[in-house]
């Protein structure tokens, strides 16, 4: 419970540094200790997705990772996502079909949004349907968020093949 | 004189330009959101905060026989410990009972519990500590004895005499009983060609908000003052109840609510914990905060449903329904919850069971009765999930006997679209539903008649597919009839501000809340329509005691109807007081100004005459070039109170298709559809949304989520890994079309929209799960519809 260590994360691509209990989850770590409130804790069970954020690149859940574990690498937040503006059209295309109420499980949904979109550029409602079912929302009823992503992984795909370059490397 | 600002939004029997209302605009609010950059009351920093935990009773019923929180207070971090009795010191008991629902009883409850536990869950005592993790630390020393006591989780047999007392003092664990009949039944019931009974089951399940409840209470000794931050679905409400209970005068209470992670009528109710934390603020002068974790909100946050619903009805052989008979039992726990009661929800039901149908006679029991397991309250639908599905049920179990189509059987039966005004058996009065149009659209949207020719061929292949009906009715815009009447202070009226703000933009300051469904966004359509502004000039702000008018919140469908109609009003004064002045500057006649594009013009010519933000310039800052009799109020405020009806009823009907595996027993949704109406539509894609989230919380309920508690009251899934919620894999596609009778009790015509999708989608499952296994001489009345529950119906385990 005591004796803190120091980390060094990078977080949205700046170095925190703070000393934290070895017991304390990234999720707690984002939103205590960086104050990068966008990440919510849902369940604390690694279930609903809420809390989603990616470290290295990958999607994670961000009540099931120990902040220590993640020391010297590289976090990103629905907050970093949003100011690069890497999630713009799925941000648009969120806002424009409504997919989202509360808005409690939208940073976790676009988290595992954009990772869908650049896993699985073929992919179609179902398929959709089967990625974002690790990411839970009480309000939509999901259709709409279903139909956002389906309409920016057509965008992108027009887009990727006009100028490949576009394409987002991992 | 007068008269463009005067008329209605949309004059009746024209063409009107109806400028944002009817279309479906994102709603600006929610850019915040998708940036993660909201502001939910756990994203909120204050200084000097303090984190309360509560540890709460691992026993359904035990008395306290001794507790030591000395330890517990050693531990690193913490600032205080404190029992229920130190608690009540500084914030009083309540009774949650309504005048009205004559005869409900419940005893006092406290903040926190003194001598004695009534759930697994309830809070027994508070450890205040630097962070939450110090606090859940010191937890863990608390030391207590405890005396069990016996327990009380079998609803049926509340009532049995052998069966203990819960509150002794009550003299038996009957909360609330409620008998109802017309003079006709019972020879409704002699003389019908067909009877037919079944018994339905309802789970208790609970909104899983994927917020958990929170609240930070932040007390200023100085003057007496208490702001309290919190995720609430009705800020005066409690405002009043802060006030009162813990003895601060109502102006120096504050509440203020800023995003709010999901509500569904959860966050409408008084928690003992939350009173518990404001209280706690006052007694260390600091902010605190409580959040309530997973488990706690399976533990505590309130429950629903848990009901049981014996029912008969009675029908001619030509298919005329002659009445319904119901007796509907229900398990709330051991208290009825502040201030809105465990009451409604049964009452709802006795009200609005048969609501489609145009039988005259209707007979029903009610019994509400104390368990020992969490408290039950109003969670979105209250009574209407039940009713429908009670009414549909036994409805297509009848057209069945009879040998005629469902959909056949609910046209012969359905109340008549001319027949409004219409008062039904149970009292309510219907304004204006068009049940038949509703039925129309939907069987030409779905193609019923292909729909039946597919099912038919494809269970020649061993393919079990099925539809299912379930019209309904649905309580929205309640007025004062619902609470106040009753006694509670519960606003049934909402009010609007308005101001122009000196650049030409303006400001609305609505009592209405925000949780996501897009009020905010529909007061902002409303203001602009109005005023002939452009969206991006309105600002709407809610979720303000200090700030806004004074009202009831967003609860029964009610949001958009009562608080859109304030704004209209409100939009309407201003903009009249805007040509005031226009008509001063440019003295000319009132009457020959209007508003459009935030300019004024004359209507004569078309020609430009200046922007708002002249207007806003000559109004506040060179008053002194208007005539020396002229003040202008460039700020105004309406309120609006639903009259006439006690609520504004809304119809619909739904459809499910289902396939029912009959080898696993799984049910796979392959479609939804409904036909609603809501009266005037201010927003479709808002509607729809409201309509599909609705849905798939009704079918929640109806496949998938269930409180479960053992025989000695432990619930045995407080997780979401046990806890089963709708996933995005699960769900169907849902179709949504709309007919639109505007209710004629507000200019704007707008019924509620928020709760029908969540009152027909179990009954339009659990028909279509039947349907499907018609052919297997099977039946499920029993929700949820779990594999488990479905095998046995087809006698496989």
């Amino acid at each position: 419970m005591s004796g803190k260590r120091q980390t060094a994360i990078t977080v949205n691509g700046v170095t925190e540094n703070h000393a934290v209990e070895p017991r304390m989850h990234l999720i707690d770590y984002l939103r205590e200790e960086c104050g990068l409130t966008g990440a919510h804790a849902g369940c604390e069970h690694g279930v609903c997705g809420a809390c989603t954020v990616r470290v290295d690149g990958e999607i994670v859940r961000g009540c099931l990772t120990l902040a220590v574990a993640t020391d010297g690498r590289r976090v990103d937040t629905i907050e970093g996502l949003s100011d690069t503006g890497e999630i713009a059209d799925l941000q648009k295309a969120f806002h424009e079909h409504n997919a989202l109420q509360c808005g409690f499980c939208t940073p976790g949904m676009l988290m595992a949004a954009q990772d869908l979109v650049r896993e699985m550029p073929n992919a179609g409602r179902d398929e959709i349907r089967e990625y974002i079912s690790g990411n839970y929302c009480r309000c939509t009823g999901y259709q709409a968020i279903v139909d956002a992503i389906e309409t920016v992984l057509k965008a992108r795909k027009e887009k990727s093949g006009a100028s490949p370059a576009l394409k987002v490397v991992k | 004189m007068n008269a463009r600002a005067e008329l209605p939004v949309s004059a009746p029997g024209t063409k009107a330009d109806t400028g944002y209302i009817g279309k479906s605009i994102p709603r600006a609010n929610a850019k915040r959101l998708l940036q993660g950059r909201g502001a939910y009351t756990d994203d909120l920093r204050f200084p000097r905060l303090a984190h309360v935990v509560f540890f709460r009773s691992p026993h359904a019923h035990a008395r306290i026989v001794s507790l030591d929180l000395s330890k517990a207070r050693q531990s690193p971090g913490v600032i205080a410990t404190f029992d229920g009795h130190a608690i009540a010191e500084y914030c009083t008991p309540w009774v949650a009972v309504l005048s009205h629902l004559k005869g409900l009883k419940s005893p006092a409850q406290y903040a926190v519990a003194i001598e004695r536990a009534c759930w697994q869950g309830e809070a027994v005592a508070a450890i205040i500590a630097e962070t939450r993790a110090q606090a859940e630390d010191a937890l863990q020393l608390i030391e207590v004895e405890w005396e069990e006591l016996p327990v009380l989780t079998d609803m049926e047999l509340a009532l049995d005499p052998a069966t203990p007392v819960i509150h002794p003092d009550l003299g038996d664990n009957l909360c609330f009983h409620r008998d109802f009949t017309t003079e006709g039944v019972d020879d409704a019931f002699a003389r019908a060609d067909l009877v037919v009974e079944d018994t339905f089951h309802f789970g208790r399940h609970t909104g899983v908000t994927l917020e958990g409840r929170t609240i930070v209470a932040d007390y200023n000794p100085a003057q007496h003052s208490l702001t309290v931050y919190q995720g609430t679905q009705a800020p005066h409400m409690m405002q009043d109840i802060m006030s009162r209970h813990l003895n601060i005068p109502e102006a120096n209470v504050r509440v203020v609510t800023k995003d709010v992670g999901g509500s569904f009528g959860i966050k409408v109710h008084v928690y003992p914990d939350e009173m518990a934390t404001a209280a706690i603020s006052v007694m260390l002068r600091r902010p605190v905060k409580f959040i309530a974790d997973r488990l706690e909100s399976f533990l505590t946050d309130i429950h629903a449903r848990e009901h049981r619903v014996r029912t008969r009805l009675a029908a001619t052989k030509e298919g005329k329904i002659l009445a319904f008979e119901i007796d509907d039992l229900t398990g709330i726990g051991p208290y009825s919850v502040y201030p809105r009661t465990s009451g409604i929800e049964g009452n709802q039901v006795v009200n609005l069971t048969g609501g489609p149908y145009a039988h005259k006679e209707y007979r029903a029991r009610l019994d509400v009765v104390f368990t020992n397991k969490n408290v039950t309250c109003q969670y979105r639908g209250v009574g209407h999930p039940i009713a429908v599905a009670v009414t549909e049920g036994i409805v297509d179990l009848a057209a069945q006997k009879l040998g005629m189509d469902p959909a056949e059987f609910r046209r012969i039966n359905l109340i008549p679209d001319d027949a409004y005004p219409y008062t039904f058996p149970s009292g309510l009065k219907f304004e204006l539903l068009s049940h038949h149009q509703c039925l129309d659209k939907l069987l030409a949207l779905m193609d019923y008649t292909a729909l039946r020719a597919e099912q038919t061929r494809l269970r020649g292949k061993g393919i079990y597919r099925g539809i299912g009906l379930a019209a309904m009715i649905e309580v929205t815009n309640p007025s004062p009839a619902f609470y106040g009447v009753g006694g509670a202070r519960i606003s049934a009226q909402d009010g609007a501000t308005i101001r122009l703000e000196p650049s030409g933009m303006v400001t609305v300051l609505v009592s209405v809340t925000e949780q996501g469904q897009g009020n905010d966004a529909v007061f902002a359509q409303i203001a602009a329509t109005v005023l002939g502004i452009t969206m991006e000039k309105v600002k709407v702000v809610t979720g303000d005691t200090e700030v806004t008018p004074y009202g009831g919140g967003t609860w029964a469908s009610r949001g958009a109807g009562i608080g859109g109609e304030a704004v209209l009003q409100s939009a309407k004064a201003l903009k009249s007081n805007i040509l005031d002045i226009a008509a001063a500057i440019l003295n000319v006649d009132k009457g020959t100004l209007d508003i459009t594009g935030n300019e004024v013009y004359d209507k004569l010519t078309g020609a430009t005459k200046m922007p708002l933000s002249e207007v806003g310039r000559v109004g506040y800052f060179r008053p002194d070039t208007l005539p020396m009799d002229f003040q202008s109020e460039l700020t105004v405020t309406r309120h609006y109170t639903p009259r006439g009806y006690g609520f504004t009823f809304t119809n619909g009907i739904q459809a499910s298709l289902v396939e029912v595996d009959p080898d696993t027993g799984f049910v796979k949704l392959l479609k939804h559809w409904v036909v609603e109406d809501c009266g005037t539509i201010l927003n479709p894609m808002l509607v729809d949304e409201q309509m599909r989230g609705g849905i798939v919380q009704g079918i929640g309920g109806a496949l998938f989520e269930e409180c479960l508690y053992s025989a000695d009251g432990q619930m045995l899934n407080g997780s979401m890994a046990d806890y089963l919620v709708p996933m995005a894999g699960e769900m169907p596609d849902m179709v949504i079309a709309h007919v639109e009778s505007p209710t004629k009790t507000s200019e704007l015509g707008a019924k509620g929209a928020g709760e029908a999708g969540t009152a027909g989608a179990p009954a339009a499952v659990m028909n279509a799960i039947n349907d499907a296994l018609l052919p297997l001489n099977a039946r499920v009345s029993s929700q949820p519809f779990t594999p488990e529950k479905i095998l046995r119906a087809l006698g496989k385990v």
